[in-house]
């Protein structure tokens, strides 16, 4: 784990813009990561100066989920990792902060969104997409399940067959077909996401924050009322999957760069 | 409105309503002996004001209370707490007549969340918590938690609580019947207001005597509770507001009680 500033926060006439900033890395989310970004949020819901929020990526991808890397992840020798724990104190938080902010929530997508990279983008109130970004539930890959709120926030988006579709093939949803599903709030070619994103937010930032959050507050209520439960029952699930021998070899083929052979167990 | 001079407490009336606010915002309104004093003094002008006929009990917006004050215990004995007999203030709160509303939002954890339950409603903020934490410091609840809470919510869910520590949300506690309502945390008080100034449009005397019959059912068989009630039925037909309810009710008017 390093100090290095992997989140990067800059507010401007009322926009945070909140950056990840591992960008050889496709923004990936390390431990350090997670709990930067939540830091962040945290900080962004309270600074008055603060409006309107965009979260985007730096360089060339918006987020690409889990760093399969990362050692909270990985098999090591015989071990098992416990993601339903590690979920719950990484990625939850930052999907319970987004929606309980009082505030909108931009996600400026840049490039590819994947796995938890895709949560993050799906939880945000609109998203500004790149015409060249995608977005992949790339989770059941390696044979795990769509987290940090993926199973409830797509199938509520785009409907739950198309959702499981995307789940179960893990098909690159290009951000075309992302647009005519209401995905996507404005498509825009990918150097100009950040200027629109932040024109958007300007515009935002000119409303009433107070209505505007007190508007989110009651929207949450009709459509996000178990949210706090369902990422729980999430993670849970998640740490059943983690245990299972598809994971092990869903990981292990992803490192060594080869078909996964699954046993279903 | 009128306001007394007290260190750690708020308190003013509005209409019929007395309001007693917890105020010492620096520790979370962490239950200290002193304030505990000052509590019981306010409740009991109140009960004895016949211009109040409900009182609301609340804090802060962050915290209801956050517990009883550790530091003024961490240093005691099995013997110099028993002498110093800390809950005989909080007893009394038990005493009072009139209906007490709490109106909580933040935290309501241990001797605040027991404070909660000593009174008759249960106003709740969709922000508050509420917690038996005390296993978490190597004791456990000692102003009614055990009892009160198991009453309320069940013997299984109190024991969770209880040897866990695990606070639960507003949205759990309204499932659970601890709290009455859930209101966004910015109207949590004007609902209580408004609860309460429902109740003081009826009869003063009708509603202590119910009070007092619902209560019983705490420490009575229920032959002893049924017989309990229904002496306090047949007492308020010596009262004039049995005459002027039922009268208004048929003359198809409101009732004007008086308490007499």
């Amino acid at each position: 784990m390093s100090n290095e500033n992997i989140v990067l926060v800059e507010t401007n006439d009322k926009v945070c813009v909140i950056t990840l900033n591992r960008p050889d890395k496709l923004n990936s989310f390390s431990d350090e990561l997670t709990f930067q970004l939540q830091d962040a949020l945290k900080e962004a819901s309270k600074d008055s100066k603060a409006h309107v929020v965009i979260i985007t990526g730096a360089g060339r991808g918006f987020c690409a989920g889990q760093d399969l890397q990362s050692r909270s992840i990985s098999a090591e020798a015989g071990q098992r990792p416990q993601l339903g724990d590690s979920i719950k104190r990484r990625y939850n938080p930052i999907i319970v902060a987004i929606r309980r902010m009082e505030k909108p929530v931009i996600a400026a997508v840049n490039g590819v969104a994947a796995g938890a990279g895709a949560s993050l983008a799906l939880a945000c109130d609109f998203r500004v997409v790149a015409d060249n970004a995608s977005f992949i539930q790339s989770f059941t890959k390696v044979g795990l399940i769509p987290d940090s709120g993926s199973t409830f926030l797509l199938p509520r988006l785009i409907g739950f067959t198309k959702a499981l579709e995307l789940m179960f093939t893990t098909d690159k949803l290009e951000a075309k077909e992302a647009l005519e599903l209401g995905l996507v709030n404005k498509l825009v070619p990918q150097d100009q996401v950040m200027k629109t994103a932040l024109d958007f937010a300007g515009q935002l930032a000119k409303g009433p924050l107070k209505a505007f959050g007190l508007t989110k507050r009651a929207v949450n209520r009709a459509v996000f009322w178990d949210l706090e439960e369902l990422l729980e029952y999430e993670a849970s699930l998640q740490e059943i999957a983690g245990r299972s021998d598809d994971f092990q070899e869903g990981v292990k083929a992803f490192i060594e760069k080869r078909q996964p052979v699954y046993s279903g167990r | 409105m009128m306001t007394m001079t007290y260190r750690n407490i708020l308190t003013e009336t509005e209409d019929n309503i007395g309001i007693v606010k917890l105020n010492r915002p620096q520790v979370l309104n962490a239950l200290n002996h002193e304030l505990m004093s000052e509590l019981v003094q306010a409740l009991e002008d109140f009960d004895g004001n016949d211009n109040v006929r409900v009182i609301i009990l609340t804090g802060s917006e962050r915290a209801f209370a956050a517990g009883a004050d550790i530091t003024e215990m961490s240093d005691e004995t099995t013997i110099s707490i028993m002498l110093k007999d800390r809950f005989a203030t909080w007893d009394k709160v038990r005493h009072i007549t009139k209906p007490i509303i709490a109106a909580v939002s933040g935290y309501a954890l241990g001797g605040g969340c027991e404070l909660t339950m000593m009174c008759d409603i249960i106003i709740a903020s969709e922000t508050a918590q509420f917690g038996q934490p005390e296993i978490n410091i190597g004791v456990i609840p000692g102003a009614g938690g055990t009892q009160r809470l198991t009453r309320v919510i069940g013997k299984h869910k109190a024991m969770e609580m209880i040897l866990t520590g695990r606070p639960i949300t507003a949205q759990e506690a309204y499932a659970m019947g601890l709290v009455n309502k859930i209101v966004p945390k910015e109207l949590f008080l004007e609902e209580a207001k408004a609860v309460a100034k429902d109740i003081a449009k009826k009869s003063p005397v009708a509603v202590r005597l119910a009070k007092e019959a619902v209560l019983k059912t705490f420490d009575a068989s229920i032959n002893e509770g049924l017989q309990f009630e229904r002496k306090n039925f047949y007492m308020l037909f010596s009262s004039e507001d049995q005459k002027e309810g039922m009268k208004a009710f048929l003359e198809k008017r409101p009732a004007n009680f008086t308490g007499r």
